[in-house]
């Protein structure tokens, strides 16, 4: 089974996207900001990250430029999963090196058609 | 539901657009049509097939077929349609209709414009390949409500998000609020009017590629092979005709086969596509 690391400080979406990507067959990985992301890749490196934006201690953002920098463009796959749903964010996001982009609210559907894109599923 | 009121339907159904409705589907007639009762300002769904029992009335009549007939409807459905046509049939049409430069294509059940654009943000991912060339992508649906969505080429947040990867949506789509443009060098490229399968094909012209997914499981057999064998007749020779992932012509009709090892996609049997996409024995 693939591992996915979700990124979110929201203990709710957390959960709720841990059920989706479980009944997708994920083994499932949690980190409540960009720090403790940055922590959970060190110890084991996920198949894939999906990651909130806007977070205390370090956001989105930069632990995906910190994760670039360190491990380079090909792992591990990052999925950002935000409210900010404006061209320029996402812009900004794809040119940090995402591979893709989810716009707040998600359903399972959404998660499984962006997954299969970057060739997860 | 009484046993006669979803006789009386389902034959009216059937009539003016196909569509089998089994008995199972009765949750799917009380889904679709006790909204389109309560805009009618009728109180039940009772009440609205006593209306069409009386009155006959064309316009309730349309209503309720294009209620019952409307798909929703992904970017890049299912992908491999997509991956087929973008690596198989483009490049072999390239060949074939190189010398004419002409391509014709129809997304025989278009819905809300989902697929005939995805098939022309597949063209425009190459375009310089394309200058000088005539093509055309028509989409029909029986349904004039869900093709006025798709001339439109406005969708939400949630829809754009099923199946359009990130990147096409950066390229092709403006931000307007809280939904999404598709921008009019995409919009421009496809043509829409509304068209029933069971009418005559006779003006549509020859086509390359046919796409008509998922609606021939709605259809009896009889409907099926009718249909599939007057598609027969618009394709070219060395074209391909794309079929939802549930549907085949196998034991329907021989004009038509499979290509060997790519779900959905058949040619003519009489014709030499498979060798000019490189597919199939």
């Amino acid at each position: 089974m693939k591992l996915c690391l979700v990124v979110d400080d929201s203990k709710v979406i957390r959960k709720v996207a841990r059920r989706i990507l479980e009944e997708l067959r994920f083994d499932i990985e949690e980190a409540a900001d960009g720090q403790e992301a940055l922590d959970a890749c060190d110890r084991n490196m996920p198949d894939v990250v999906l990651l909130d934006w806007n977070m205390p201690v370090m956001d989105g953002l930069e632990f995906l430029k910190a994760v670039r920098a360190k491990e380079g463009v090909e792992q591990p796959i990052v999925v950002f999963c935000t409210t900010e749903n404006d061209m320029s964010h996402i812009r900004t996001a794809i040119e940090a090196g995402a591979n893709e982009y989810i716009m707040k609210p998600f359903d399972r559907e959404i998660i499984e058609a962006k997954f299969s894109q970057v060739g997860l599923i | 539901m009484k046993t006669q009121d979803f006789d009386f339907l389902a034959g009216l159904l059937k009539e003016r657009s196909g569509l089998m409705l089994t008995a199972d589907k009765v949750y799917l007639l009380e889904s679709r049509l006790t909204p389109l009762a309560r805009k009618r300002g009728l109180d039940t769904l009772d009440a609205l097939i006593q209306k069409l029992r009386i009155s006959r009335d064309d316009v309730l009549i349309k209503d309720v077929t294009e209620a019952m007939t409307t798909n929703e409807s992904f970017f890049f459905r299912d992908n491999t349609p997509f991956d087929l046509f973008k690596n198989h049939v483009l490049p072999a049409m390239e060949k074939a209709r190189g010398p004419k430069r002409r391509l014709r294509i129809w997304c025989a059940a278009a819905s809300t414009g989902q697929e005939p654009y995805s098939l022309a943000i597949l063209l425009r991912e190459n375009w310089a390949k394309w200058q000088g060339w005539n093509i055309e992508i028509i989409g029909t649906d029986i349904c004039t409500q869900v093709l006025e969505k798709a001339k439109a080429g406005v969708y939400s947040q949630f829809e754009v998000q099923r199946g359009l990867p990130i990147q096409m949506l950066i390229k092709y789509f403006t931000q307007d609020g809280d939904v999404w443009r598709l921008n009019d060098e995409i919009r421009n490229m496809v043509t829409y009017r509304p068209f029933n399968l069971l009418s005559n094909f006779i003006g549509m012209g020859s086509f390359d590629v046919i796409y008509c997914r998922n609606v021939l499981i709605y259809f009896d057999q009889a409907t099926k092979k009718d249909v599939l064998e007057r598609m027969h007749g618009t394709l070219a020779a060395d074209g391909t005709l794309f079929l939802g992932a549930a549907e085949t012509v196998l034991g329907i009709t021989d004009k038509l086969r499979p290509v060997r090892g790519q779900r959905g996609m058949y040619v003519s049997s009489s014709g030499n596509a498979e060798e000019l996409m490189g597919l199939g024995s």
